[in-house]
C-alpha cells in the first residue's frame, strides 16, 4: 500500500470529499468542504473527479512524508507550501516522489486550505461518503481529525494530469466582507427595526466559529418567539438564539433545531465566511432568491469555463 | 399546506403547526411521494414534526419550478388516519441509579417514582423526527403530568442509552453527548449502529413503547452502568 504518512497533523486537518447527502433522515449531517470552490479547484488541477477525497487543512501546521510517486496540489487559504524545504507555488500541481517531505505552514490569509493528490486519497466510505464529521464520529480514518502517525493511502500515478491556475483567477481571502443573505421563513419573528439593524450593522467572527457554525457578535437581534417547533435546518441558515447573537450554520450543523432564523446565507458566501478567522468583521446584504440562483449558476459556469494552464505530463 | 423559502436551494413545507399524528403522517406520505417523483432533482430531505425541508439541486431546478412541483404532487394529500409504521418495544431500566433526574422529576410532578415510570411506559409514542445527532429520535407526546423543562445547565456528558424527557418529548440518547434533557433511565437497545442494517431500530412514523425492566435484565441485554 502506498500513500502519505502524517508526521504532524496540524491544528485541524480533516479528510473530506464533497459531502454526505441523502442521510439527513437518520440524523446525519453533510460534512464536506467549507470552501467548495477551493475544494473543486484542488481536484480539477489534478484532473480528478471533483468529488475525490482530499484534506481540508484549517489554520495550518501539516507535515506529510510521501511514500508514493504522484502529483499534489494545494488551494485555498495562503498557507505556505514547502516541498523538501523549498517554498512552492500553490494552485499549481507538483510532481511528488517517494521520500519527499510536504509542509503546509500557518495561514497568512484565509483559514482553510485543500491538499489533493492524483486520484484522491483512498478512504473507505461511511454512508456513501468519506467526509469526516467529528461530532458524529463518522467518515475519515476513524471519525476524527488526523493524528500523528496516520497513514493516508493513495495510488501511485506518474501519468496524472497537472495544471496551474493563473494568478488572476485565484480568490483573495479578504477581511471585512459583505455576505449575501436570502430572507424567508420566520420573517414574522423579527421586527422591521431588528431586520434593518441586522442588515446595516457590522458583526465580528467570534472564537466560537467552527465547522458546525460561525457565532458572530454584534448588535443584539430580538426574535418575537423564543423557540419554534423543531424543523429541518439548511446549510447557511442564520439562527437567532435567546442572546440575540447570530449563528450561521455550516456543514457539520445538526439537521433539526428549534431556534428562529432571520435568513439564510448563500453558499458562495458561507465559503468566503469560513475563510475568516476570529476577529474578522462581516456585514450582511439582503438579496432575492432569484439573485441567489443567478449567482450560483454564474459561479458554476465561470468555474467550468476557466481553463487552467496545462503543465503537461 | 404552506411552502416557504428556507435557503438558496431549500424550501420548507409546513403541514400544520401542531404536533399530532395526522400532520406527522402527511409529512411521512410526502417523503415517500417525493422520493419516487423528484429523486433526480432532490439532494436531501429533513422530515420533522409538522414540516418537511426539501433541498434541491439548483442547477437542475429553480425555486419556482420546485414549488409548483411540490404543490402538484402534495396539494391533494388525503387525510389518512395517521398511517403509522411498525411498533418497536424498547426496554428501559428506570431507576434513580440509571436516571439521575428521576427523583427530581417525580418530586416536581408531585408523583411517586413508580407513578412516573408507569405514566412514561404506558403511552405508545410516535417517532416525529430524527435529528440533533445520528439516530436521535424525537418521540411524542409525553403525558403532561410528567413533562419537564430542559435542565438550566445542560450536562457535558449524557450516557449512551439514556432515556430522557424534555417538555412533552422523550428520546433515547444514541451515543454519549452533551444534553439538557431530564434523564429517567437507560435503554440497552443500540439506537444507532453504522455497521448494522438497518442502522436504526426506528424510523419516522414508527410507534415506540417502553417496557420497564429490572437491573439484572438490563445487564443481561448488554446494558452498561
Amino acid at each position: 500500500m502506498s500513500g502519505f504518512k502524517v508526521l504532524q497533523p496540524g491544528l485541524l486537518t480533516l479528510i473530506q470529499d464533497a459531502g454526505r447527502f441523502g442521510h439527513h433522515r437518520i440524523g446525519l449531517t453533510n460534512g464536506g468542504p467549507l470552501d467548495m470552490q477551493a475544494f473543486k479547484w484542488a481536484n480539477r488541477l489534478l484532473g480528478n473527479p471533483l468529488n475525490s477525497t482530499l484534506l481540508e487543512v484549517s489554520i495550518g501546521g501539516l507535515v506529510l512524508a510521501s511514500e508514493v510517486d504522484t502529483f499534489l496540489v494545494v488551494t485555498g487559504a495562503e498557507m505556505p507550501l514547502k516541498i523538501n524545504g523549498v517554498e512552492q507555488d500553490r494552485w499549481h500541481a507538483h510532481r511528488i516522489r517517494q521520500g519527499d517531505r510536504i509542509e503546509l505552514g500557518f495561514s497568512k490569509q484565509g483559514a482553510r486550505a485543500y491538499l489533493a493528490v492524483t486520484d484522491g486519497f483512498d478512504i473507505q466510505h461511511d454512508f456513501s461518503s468519506s467526509a469526516t464529521v467529528s461530532r458524529e464520529g463518522i467518515g475519515g480514518l476513524n471519525g476524527g481529525k488526523l493524528q500523528p502517525g496516520d497513514y493516508l493511502p493513495c495510488s501511485s500515478n506518474t501519468k496524472g494530469q497537472s495544471f496551474r491556475l493563473a494568478e488572476q483567477h485565484r480568490p483573495q481571502y479578504q477581511d471585512n466582507i459583505n455576505l449575501r443573505v436570502i430572507t424567508g421563513y420566520q420573517q414574522q419573528a423579527f421586527s422591521d427595526v431588528d431586520k434593518r439593524m441586522f442588515f446595516s450593522s457590522e458583526y465580528e467572527v467570534t472564537d466560537r466559529a467552527d465547522r458546525m457554525g460561525y457565532r458572530l457578535s454584534g448588535p443584539e437581534i430580538k426574535a418575537s418567539m423564543e423557540g419554534i417547533l423543531s424543523e429541518g435546518i439548511c446549510h447557511g441558515a442564520i439562527q437567532i438564539p435567546a442572546d440575540g447573537q447570530p449563528i450561521v450554520l455550516l456543514n457539520d450543523r445538526q439537521t433539526i433545531g428549534g431556534y428562529p432564523k432571520i435568513g439564510s446565507m448563500i453558499s458562495i458566501d458561507t465559503a468566503r465566511m469560513a475563510q475568516q478567522l476570529p476577529g474578522s468583521k462581516v456585514s450582511f446584504e439582503e438579496i432575492s432568491i432569484d439573485e441567489a440562483h443567478n449567482l450560483h449558476c454564474l459561479a458554476h459556469v465561470k468555474f467550468e469555463r476557466t481553463e487552467p494552464e496545462d503543465l503537461g505530463k | 399546506m404552506n411552502i416557504e423559502i428556507a435557503g438558496e436551494n431549500a424550501l420548507i413545507i409546513y403541514f400544520g403547526e401542531q404536533t399530532d399524528p395526522a400532520t406527522s403522517a402527511k409529512v411521512q406520505q410526502s417523503v415517500t411521494i417525493l422520493e419516487t417523483e423528484l429523486a433526480d432533482k432532490l439532494i436531501d430531505m429533513v422530515p420533522s414534526y409538522a414540516s418537511l425541508l426539501v433541498i434541491y439541486d439548483m442547477l437542475r431546478c429553480d425555486h419556482l419550478e420546485m414549488r409548483s412541483q411540490l404543490r402538484k404532487l402534495l396539494g391533494q394529500l388525503e387525510e389518512t388516519n395517521a398511517v403509522s409504521g411498525k411498533i418497536v418495544t424498547l426496554p428501559a431500566y428506570y431507576s434513580t441509579e440509571s436516571g439521575p433526574d428521576l427523583a427530581a422529576l417525580a418530586k416536581r410532578a408531585q408523583l411517586s417514582i413508580d407513578e412516573v415510570i408507569n405514566i412514561h411506559s404506558e403511552i405508545e409514542y410516535r417517532v416525529y423526527a430524527i435529528g440533533f445527532a445520528p439516530g436521535f429520535a424525537y418521540l411524542g407526546q409525553v403525558d403532561p403530568r410528567i413533562a419537564a423543562p430542559r435542565l438550566a445547565t445542560p450536562r457535558q456528558k449524557v450516557p449512551k442509552g439514556a432515556v430522557a424527557i424534555a417538555d412533552q418529548q422523550t428520546a433515547v440518547y444514541p451515543a454519549v453527548s452533551p444534553g439538557g434533557w431530564n434523564l429517567i433511565g437507560l435503554c440497552p437497545t443500540p439506537m444507532f449502529d453504522p455497521k448494522a442494517e438497518p442502522t436504526m431500530p426506528v424510523q419516522v412514523g414508527d410507534r415506540v413503547k417502553f417496557e420497564p425492566i429490572s437491573r439484572e435484565r438490563f445487564i443481561e441485554l448488554g446494558g452498561e452502568l
